[in-house]
């Protein structure tokens, strides 16, 4: 797989702050990837976000440092319109992406591809496709803003996929969602993995990151402190150093190893609690 | 200080029609922790709403203390119940946190010694206190949630609504709120919290209120609801990771804190008693 997305040497200081955010990032998105990037609060998520979508520099100033290139092309030579066509970005705060031009949720999901000029039953086929995928079909004809915070983050997601863009940038989509809202989330992610788009995705429900993404990226306070395969990057003691959740099942085993009990390997997700132990001293 | 909270038959209907929520009943006396969990859309930010009077009931009465929510302005509402909205955009305005936080205690009409020492308190309990003088629009979204926590409880109200306190926290976020829990309770203060993390839920909470589609469908303890499949599903929850682990190994139903699980497997598979 070739990268679709590459940063070297990346740093990064908002106008008003005086520290650097984003410290000498390398990293490299393959395309048709899933990663996550994971990282405790102020490690720098969004704002690295901010910058796979061109936000940073276009909308924030500040010093940036470093090449960042998509599709092999230096990413300061796009316009934000057209990074906005390439890769679709979902905040992280779902009540601030809902722009408010159409009174209901049907428009709202509507209006992206009406400014890019997509025939009308095109655009008709596509968003029922959302809405039902979504799971807010009951909810098409409602205020965008009169939505319950979970409804509002389903809206804002499928805003975006609808979109179809080749790049997705997901910062923390299921914040507001409920359990099987949360799963079915991930699924919608998979799905949009499975149809050839590139995902970025930003979580903290490491229990799902472990299960759907194929690699993970871990910021430590504006570093990079891995990247690679998830079941690798989790199964090093330095991720340890983060201090990041581990998904439930591998906090556990973990536990257990340090009381002595050998593992055949490191368990990332829940069914493999059953595998992952040596030596069931029932057997005996 | 007893702020017992009633809702009685209460249903709530918004101006584009839409009811949000159905014959709710529910009785938290003062001083007591809750947490309410369910589907998104069930109307729990709704139900909260009208314990702190921002919405007042369309049928039934809303009780705080000795108040009838229907006599009393949201103003004077306020000022016993405190409310952390869900998108903490709704509630900032000032430019400066430390503005933020002690907007509430002055409004109070707190002398200025108690001003400054409860803003202190609350900023130090909201692990905020790097960023005084910072504008909380520049800090991530899960701080900026503490801000308007730190705000709420700085008014010192007897009761506090947390809406959605877990979203988007890491591991150290969750942990503060942990904390924080533990001290509002050791103060004598009901604390509210709705929540979708269910590993926080039965960490923290010893009775949860379960609503689904406008109604109040259980109310209980974890271990009586997380083993309870039309509950869950009805309510779109899943039990926590350790009762699903639980499940895959056969073990008997009612499990549900990591540290039970680990004494468990910690029996069954200790190092050295191996048989090749
Ligand atoms: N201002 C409003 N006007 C009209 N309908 C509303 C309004 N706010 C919420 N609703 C509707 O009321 C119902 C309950 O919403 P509420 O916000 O109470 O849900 P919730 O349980 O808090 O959900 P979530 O977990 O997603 O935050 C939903 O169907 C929602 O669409
Ligand atoms: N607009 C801004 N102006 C100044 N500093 C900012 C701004 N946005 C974020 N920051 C700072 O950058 C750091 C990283 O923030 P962010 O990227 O939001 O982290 P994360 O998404 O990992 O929680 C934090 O210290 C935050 O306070
Ligand atoms: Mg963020
Ligand atoms: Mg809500």
């Amino acid at each position: 797989m070739t990268a679709i997305i590459q940063l070297e040497n990346v740093s990064y200081r908002y106008p008003i702050g005086e520290e650097w955010v984003l410290k000498d990032v390398s990293l490299e998105i393959k395309k048709g990837s899933f990663v996550s990037i994971v990282g405790n609060n102020g490690s720098g998520k969004t704002t690295l976000c901010n910058i796979l979508r061109g936000f940073i520099p276009h909308f924030h100033k500040g010093e940036l440092e470093g090449a960042i290139t998509l599709e092999g092309q230096d990413l300061s030579g796009f316009q934000l319109g057209q990074l906005g066509e390439k890769v679709g970005f979902v905040f992280q705060n779902p009540f601030i992406q809902i722009s408010g031009v159409k009174d209901n949720v049907f428009g709202e999901i509507a209006y992206g591809l009406e400014n890019l000029g997509v025939p009308v039953e095109e655009i008709y086929e596509r968003v029922e496709e959302v809405l039902t995928l979504v799971n807010i079909q009951h909810l098409r004809d409602k205020n965008p803003f009169e939505l319950s915070g979970g409804q509002r983050q389903r809206v804002a997601l499928a805003s975006i996929i609808v979109m179809e863009p080749d790049i997705l940038v997901i910062d923390e989509p299921s914040s507001q969602l409920d359990p099987i809202g949360t799963e079915q989330v991930f699924e919608i992610i998979r799905l949009m993995k499975e149809k050839g788009k590139t995902i970025i995705l930003v979580e903290h429900k490491m229990d799902l990151v472990a299960e759907y993404s194929d690699e993970l990226i871990v910021l430590d306070q504006g570093k990079v402190l891995m990247q690679g395969p998830t079941r690798d990057v989790l199964a090093d003691p330095l991720f340890r150093k983060a201090n990041i959740q581990y998904p439930h099942v591998t906090e556990i085993a973990l536990e257990l190893q340090e009381m002595g009990v050998d593992l055949n390997f490191v368990p990332i997700r829940d069914s493999e609690i059953t595998t992952c132990f040596k030596h069931n001293r029932g057997d005996v | 200080m007893m702020t017992k909270i009633i809702l009685d038959d209460v249903s709530f209907t918004y101006p584009d029609g839409t009811t949000a929520n159905e014959n709710l009943s529910l009785d938290i006396p003062s001083g007591q922790r809750v947490a309410i969990i369910g589907q998104n859309g069930a109307g729990k930010t709704t139900a909260v709403k009208l314990m702190n009077g921002l919405l007042k009931p369309t049928a039934g009465e809303v009780h705080v203390g000795e108040w009838n929510t229907k006599d009393k302005t949201t103003a004077q509402l306020s000022r016993k119940v405190g409310y952390v909205f869900q998108n903490p955009d709704d509630q900032i305005f000032h430019n400066e946190v430390i503005d933020e936080v002690r907007f509430g205690p002055r409004n109070m009409g707190f002398d200025d010694e108690k001003i400054e020492d409860i803003t202190n308190w609350a900023i130090d309990l909201c692990g905020i206190s790097d960023y005084r003088e910072e504008n909380p629009y520049n800090m991530p979204y899960s701080m900026r949630k503490f801000v308007t926590i730190a705000s709420v409880i700085a008014m010192d109200c007897d009761v506090i609504i947390l809406d959605e306190p877990t979203a988007g926290q890491d591991k150290i976020g969750l942990a503060l709120l942990g904390k924080m829990l533990k001290e509002l309770e050791k103060l004598g203060k009901t604390v509210i919290t709705i929540t979708h993390d269910m590993e926080f839920v039965t960490e923290h909470f010893e009775r949860i209120v379960v609503m689904a589609n406008r109604r109040i469908i259980a109310d209980g303890k974890a271990s009586d609801i997380f083993y309870q499949e039309d509950i869950l599903q009805e309510s779109m929850l899943k039990p926590p990771a350790v009762a699903q682990m639980g499940a895959l190994l056969g073990l008997p139903k009612g499990l549900l804190h990591k540290s039970e699980l680990v004494a468990y497997l910690k029996e069954q598979y200790v190092n050295g008693e191996k048989v090749q």
